[in-house]
């Protein structure tokens, strides 16, 4: 059954058209005591992060102290350590890019680490199907029509409240399939007819695409009401319609709609009956030209990345001891810079993985540094670790899915990558 | 299989075309496959605006725009408020642009055409993600894409690739071929020095053969090198205009190159031409462009079938769009009753003003909608183009967008209209009795108008 199917009763549909026309419905919103009541699993969290257009790995965690970055590098490599624009130190090697100070700050706590040389099995350096390996799950191209955050809610038994949402006004692959999840992004608070939703419920009842996003629509600006409110009492700018997605604009001055989007995302998901596993897709990640270094327009892109993680990871306030977050992209890019300040599409990228809950310990995975006998086809920085590995790794030790489901459901035909252990 | 001519008639002014205005089915009953060929014509689909600018006037101001803007940060840092609204006056035409297509496309009786030239400008992609690519996108559709869309294939990629507007979008303007002259006169630590393979790749991938056609990294790169020197006039000579596009001689790699098993002598243009004319002409290209059209126009998954004679239509004609066109409306495919295209937020907002014969006006509330629906004008959010998946845009929150924009837009426009009517105007026999009666038991007639709007017929085609 899915959430859908809990919706169509009608006492449920009246509770929400309360919670639309006169602000909260006890059934839907109360303060049930949630916790106590479901097991410790129900109460982890699980934020992953898409970015579209290969996020350039040796930007995100210069690995400064490699003995060939800086050549390769040329006019976008980072400056060493305690230099003005440096990259931010992790360890001897590896810093974070200097826009990203407030994750730079978790990471000395323990609670942002990096993997440096993971990638998909895709190896084709296309966007588009390097985008539906990594969010499909699929070990090849097209392999899967759903997405596999979807199938692992599925394997984690029968969804007795909100599982799933995304951010953004269209749905992310990573997030399709039989569970039926909630979509919000700002500027859709309803007004008008008020008995509108309710025809059209009626209307879509027999509607397998319209019916179920009309009522997870629904759910979702009734959440969103809380969600919302407790990111403006965080303070800084509301999050705005143009905004959608984490910001499309480029400028410093979205950093606050970008934190304040992180912070309603938190909000959604530290409500009672909030969502466990949240899908958040950021695009504009594709530097073929004019990357920069320490300011640019990577830079500027990075800036709204680590303030949406700051606003997520201050506004789950408790529950970030609960929470892992993952941010991959779907490739990296080239070593080498190109001829126009940019880089073009390579393989292996860096994962970023926060969260209170993450076990303490160095980069996740080998790194097999720079040197040019190194790189993949001589150009790439070179896969050490399979994303599915660790997906996989987080899926079993976080929210606690068993191997064989993870090898046959989520990640069809991937037992040989097996879960990455000491990450959760 | 057979079906009723009511519901043919219904079909080919809500699934080939853009939607119904007033009597348009009643007009198509008579002969509905005809009414849908009148409409493919050698001239090209219909350009928007009464005067549009040319690319060659839009450059000319970004271009100033650009120098000034330079010149105001090297004479303090400071951007002046005169170059600000420079600025803001590109994107204003930009807007202009994008209301000049919506207004076509509410009005035109030729939906089929329309959507036709839709669909081209979407398999050639130029995302208005940069000012320069916004202040060129309405020219390039209207230049390169709208007047060969019934033309050879072959030549409407020339046309996209030769376009300032993608030569800048994907990056191939400032592509030197390493061992060109222009990159032996440059100083070895330029950063704008090389060679660079976007628009190489995605003509191999999105425009033609497709990742199938199982090329390597090396034929991309091959290729890339192949169109080194296609770049954009910048002006800016005593009596030159910039804005077209130059063969740029020094910055083409010399030499031969072998692309996906062929070897390509040419010298300068005439190679990377070859290649395209090459590629254009390879059955990848066929079937790739075939499961597009069939997936756009008829199913996100659609008979296989229908692709094989799309297929051998384009194959047979030498790939002339036209008969591809002709092809896909004598498909009987292409007229399942099951209408199961779930329709975009631009498909949505246009039929939904045809339905009451509508002409939009307000660009700043039509973009701010599309934005929120995921669809911000002229900004597909990859070279891929706008998605076709009906999951994709049946999200529960671009529902709910749907919902409040339609009952917006009913208050608006309904006025004493009878719902009813509306619904049989713009649906015909593809109205279900239950959609009927909720709209005839509606409170308001805007309430019935909403509901006609967002009825699962309506919002599918």
């Amino acid at each position: 059954m899915t959430r859908a199917d809990s919706l169509a009763s009608p006492a449920r549909r009246l509770a929400l058209m309360g919670a639309l026309g006169l602000g909260i419905a006890v059934e839907f919103l109360g303060s049930r005591a949630w916790a106590d009541s479901e097991p410790a699993s129900a109460k982890k969290k699980l934020v992953v992060i898409v970015c579209c257009g290969g996020l350039d790995g040796l930007s995100l965690s210069p690995p400064v102290g490699d003995a060939n970055y800086a050549a390769l590098r040329g006019p976008i490599a980072l400056a060493p350590f305690g230099q003005a624009g440096g990259a931010l130190k992790l360890d001897d090697t590896f810093g974070l890019h200097p826009s990203l100070a407030a994750t730079h700050a978790l990471a000395l706590k323990g609670e942002a680490r990096i993997a440096p040389a993971v990638a998909t099995p895709d190896r084709d350096r296309s966007h588009f199907e390097a985008q539906d390996v990594l969010e499909g799950g699929g070990g090849v191209v097209y392999g899967t029509a759903s997405g596999w955050l979807n199938r692992a809610l599925e394997a984690m038994g029968p969804p007795g409240k909100v599982k799933a949402m995304s951010m953004g006004p269209t749905a992310p692959l990573i997030l399709r399939g039989r569970i039926e999840p909630v979509s919000w992004s700002p500027g859709g608070a309803l007004g008008g007819d008020r008995r509108l939703p309710a025809i059209l419920q009626d209307l879509y009842a027999g509607d397998r695409l319209l019916g179920p996003a009309l009522a997870a629509g629904l759910s979702a600006q009734a959440m969103a009401k809380i969600a919302t409110a407790e990111a403006a009492s965080m303070g800084g700018a509301p999050a705005m319609a143009d905004d959608a997605a984490a910001g499309k604009g480029r400028s410093r001055q979205n950093a606050p709609q970008a934190r304040n989007l992180g912070a309603t995302l938190a909000g959604f998901m530290t409500q009672p009956n909030g969502a466990q596993v949240a899908a958040v897709v950021m695009d504009d990640f594709d530097t073929h030209a004019n990357q920069g270094a320490a300011e640019g327009r990577l830079a500027l892109r990075l800036t709204q990345v680590d303030a949406f993680l700051d606003g997520l990871a201050t506004g789950l306030g408790p529950a970030w001891s609960d929470t892992v977050v993952i941010m991959a992209t779907e490739f990296g890019r080239t070593a080498h810079v190109n001829g126009t300040g940019g880089t073009d599409h390579g393989t292996a990228s860096t994962a970023l993985i926060l969260g209170g809950a993450l076990k303490k310990g160095g980069i996740v995975g080998d790194w097999p540094t720079l040197a040019q006998a190194r790189l993949y086809e001589n150009r790439d920085t070179a896969p050490t670790l399979d994303m599915r590995g660790l997906f996989k790794g987080v899926l079993r030790d976080h929210l606690g899915i068993e191997r064989a489901k993870l090898d046959t459901l989520v990640f069809p035909g991937s037992a040989a990558a097996a879960p990455m252990s000491g990450v959760v | 299989m057979a079906i009723d001519r009511d519901l043919k008639a219904a079909i080919s002014v809500t699934r080939f075309g853009l939607g119904a205005k007033p009597g348009e089915i009643a007009a198509a009953r008579g002969d509905p496959e005809g009414f849908l060929a009148a409409q493919i014509g050698a001239e090209g689909a219909d350009r928007p605006g009464a005067t549009p600018e040319r690319t060659v006037e839009r450059f000319e101001a970004l271009r100033a725009y650009q120098q000034d803007r330079a010149a105001d940060k090297r004479a303090g840092g400071e951007i002046s408020e005169a170059r600000k609204m420079a600025g803001q006056a590109i994107r204003r035409d930009t807007g202009a642009d994008f209301l000049a297509r919506v207004q076509l496309g509410a009005a035109t009786p030729a939906g089929f055409r329309e959507r036709w030239a839709l669909f081209w400008a979407n398999h050639f992609t130029v995302s208005a993600n940069k000012l320069a690519t916004a202040a060129l996108a309405g020219p390039f559709e209207a230049e390169a894409i709208r007047p060969g869309v019934f033309g050879r294939f072959e030549d409407l990629l020339a046309a996209s690739s030769r376009h300032p507007a993608m030569l800048i979008y994907l990056d191939q303007a400032k592509s030197i071929g390493p061992a060109s002259q222009a990159a032996k006169f440059r100083a070895a630590d330029s950063k704008q020095n090389g060679l660079n393979e976007n628009l190489a790749r995605e003509i191999m991938e999105l425009h033609t053969v497709g990742v199938e056609a199982g090329y390597a990294q090396a034929d991309v790169t091959e290729f890339a090198r192949a169109m080194t020197g296609w770049s954009v006039n910048a002006g800016g000579g005593a009596n030159e205009r910039g804005g077209s596009f130059q063969f740029r001689e020094r910055a083409h790699e010399p030499g031969a190159r072998t692309i996906m098993g062929k070897r390509y002598a040419q010298e300068g243009v005439e190679q990377a031409r070859a290649v395209m004319k090459n590629l254009a002409a390879s059955p990848h290209t066929a079937h790739h462009l075939a499961l597009k059209i069939a997936r756009h126009f008829v199913a996100d998954e659609p008979a296989s079938t229908l692709v094989a004679r799309l297929r051998r239509a384009y194959l047979e004609s030498d790939g002339q769009l036209g008969e591809v066109a002709r092809a896909l409306i004598r498909s009987p495919e292409a007229w399942d009753p099951a209408s199961v295209k779930f329709k975009t937020p631009y498909e949505f907002m246009i039929s939904s003003w045809r339905a009451a014969d509508i002409t939009p006006t307000d660009i700043a509330a039509i973009s701010a909608v599309m934005t929120a629906m995921g669809q911000k004008p002229f900004s597909p959010p990859s070279p891929k183009g706008w998605p076709e998946e009906a999951q994709v845009w049946c999200a529960p929150d671009a529902v709910i967008k749907r919902m409040r924009w339609a009952e917006g837009y009913a208050s608006d426009a309904t006025g004493d209209r009878d719902p009813v009517k509306l619904a049989d105007n713009a649906l015909g026999a593809r109205l279900t009795p239950l959609v009927a009666r909720t709209i005839a038991r509606a409170e308001t007639r805007r309430e019935g108008f909403s509901i006609l709007l967002m009825s699962p017929e309506f919002q599918r085609r």
